[in-house]
């Protein structure tokens, strides 16, 4: 099962309602998910020599305050950081590579769930209407927000195997499906130098997907050889820094429903999550065809 | 005319007030408001009731159909008109996967394009696609017409038994045992009368006939030791 949702606005106007356009829908979708929810938001960009980082922790009143201090201290660097819930967000001037050795030495129970300088990812296990609360979401203003309410099948239910998995600088990928190569694959990713949290087979694919970027793959190229590479059934939906892509496996048999008007495009793996938005009544709607890779807000 | 909205009394709601009405009702038109993309939108009917349903479906709308006559001005989800036995079901839109899945009757016509899938394992049915379908259409069909006034996608026809498909463009490629057919004064009558019942302009002769290569699925006596 799974559930995934995304909703790119083409309407600036629109941009104030983005969380509250995107609640219901999400929601709609908690029968496919009910273990966990995630949610990628594109909101608040920072200066281009700062990067934004979204950070976890499984204590919920967990000090951020030693984070700031920390690191402005051992990397000399301005830090601003915000709680929101068992997140938060550091907008720093470091060096994202400094910042996460930095975190990995000193605070091995942080986990840095993302990072760019747009995206801010949320996820937590629970209900989508619960999570989607506890980070104050309906006040989301911004492009684009994607999200996931997972079923979990491959790997346990727990905060590190939710969805969105970042993929790189203001990427990151959410899945409906199941991989049958993700032990293998995990293995040669790891002599490469990969990192993973979890045993699922979701954060394979986004390594797999960050470790083709980094080789200088766009986006779209990534997302090909995907399709040689990752063996079992998927429906990925990729946010990037100015929109989304969607790619399904060449079975294409996990759903997916696309639907566009002058104001929006969103897409859905059943249309009822949708059918929320203003205007879906009159949408052009189709199914994406599977091995095509299809981007919105120009990406790729 | 009756009216129900299924923003105010749901799925079940609208279906057992549907299932409610006898075989000779003369309440026969229904026009359904809000489906709101929701699932089994009027399944298993059994009257020859005319229904309208006015917006998006989605999974197995119609699913089962005996008899009545169902337009759905929209998208229609997953699985419309799966093992639907006669009536018909008419698609203003585009359709998604396993459109008239294992439908053993009645009409089947879907004004746009129609997804992967598109008439899997079907038993009889008659389905007409006024745009495309995706790979795997017609997989394992046993009996019935699937029309394509478009182009269809990679494996049409794969392990089919005994339906026919016509297809106007091109096919991407066709499946095991899926072979293109010469197309006699009969199947061109054929196929006159199913683009007719769809009320579409283009002509039979514009047409390629696929069918069965009957390799697969008949016994025989050279294949022994592989049984």
């Amino acid at each position: 099962m799974c559930g995934i949702v995304g909703l790119y606005l083409k309407n600036p106007k629109l941009k104030s309602k983005l969380g509250k356009m995107f609640k219901p829908m999400l929601i709609e979708m908690t029968n496919r998910g009910p273990d966990s929810t995630g949610v990628a938001v594109y909101r608040n960009p920072v200066k281009k020599a700062q990067t934004k980082f979204s950070l976890a922790h499984d204590n919920a009143n967990y000090d951020w305050k030693k984070i700031d201090v920390g690191l402005e201290k051992a990397l000399k660097c301005d830090c601003t950081i915000t709680k929101i819930d068992s997140h938060c967000i550091l907008v720093t001037t470091a060096k994202e590579a400094a910042v996460i050795a930095w975190l990995k030495a000193h605070h091995p129970g942080v986990r840095v769930v993302g990072t760019g300088h747009t995206i801010e990812i949320f996820k937590e296990t629970g209900l989508p209407v619960e999570v989607y609360e506890r980070f104050s979401l309906d006040e989301a203003q911004g492009t684009h927000i994607i999200g996931h309410t997972r079923m979990a099948t491959e790997s346990a239910v727990t905060t590190a195997g939710s969805h969105p998995f970042a993929t790189g600088a203001d990427l990151c990928l959410v899945h409906n499906g199941s991989l049958s190569n993700h032990n293998r694959l995990r293995e040669s990713l790891r002599k490469e130098g990969m990192d993973f949290q979890t045993e699922n087979d979701t954060e394979v694919a986004a390594a797999y997907m960050t470790s083709k970027l980094r080789g200088g793959a766009t986006l779209k190229e990534a997302l090909e050889d995907g399709l040689r590479d990752l063996d079992g059934f998927y429906t990925f939906l990729v946010g990037t820094a100015d929109g989304f892509a969607v790619v399904r496996d060449p079975i294409a048999c996990k759903h997916a429903v696309m639907a566009e008007t002058d104001d929006w495009v969103a897409m859905a793996t059943e249309y009822r999550a949708i059918a929320h938005l203003p205007g879906a009544d009159t949408a052009k709607i189709w199914e994406p065809e599977p091995t095509i890779v299809y981007t919105w807000g120009g990406h790729a | 005319m009756n009216e129900l909205d299924l923003h105010k009394v749901g799925v079940r709601g609208i279906n057992s007030q549907l299932h409610s009405l006898p075989k000779n009702t003369n309440e026969k038109h229904w026009v359904i408001h809000n489906p709101k993309g929701q699932h089994s939108i009027a399944v298993g009917l059994d009257a020859p009731l005319q229904i309208d349903i006015r917006g998006h479906v989605g999974f197995y709308c119609g699913g089962m159909n005996k008899d009545a006559e169902l337009t759905i001005y929209g998208h229609a989800g997953v699985g419309t008109a799966e093992n639907m036995m006669s009536g018909v079901i008419w698609v203003k839109g585009n359709s998604s996967e396993s459109a008239g899945a294992t439908g053993n009757g009645g009409l089947l016509v879907i004004d746009g394009d129609a997804s992967s899938r598109c008439g899997i394992s079907m038993k009889g049915i008659d389905i007409v696609v006024g745009g495309s379908v995706g790979h795997m259409s017609a997989f394992m069909a046993q009996r019935g017409n699937l029309v394509v006034c478009g182009d269809a996608g990679d494996a049409l026809g794969d392990s089919i038994y005994e339906a026919r498909l016509y297809v106007r463009g091109k096919v991407a490629s066709l499946g095991a045992d899926c072979i293109e057919k010469e197309m006699r004064p009969e199947h061109l009558a054929d196929l006159e009368r199913l683009l007719k019942a769809a009320n579409r302009k283009e002509k039979p002769s514009e047409f390629r006939r696929y069918g069965s290569a009957r390799k697969l699925y008949n016994f025989s006596v050279d294949h022994a030791d592989a049984y």
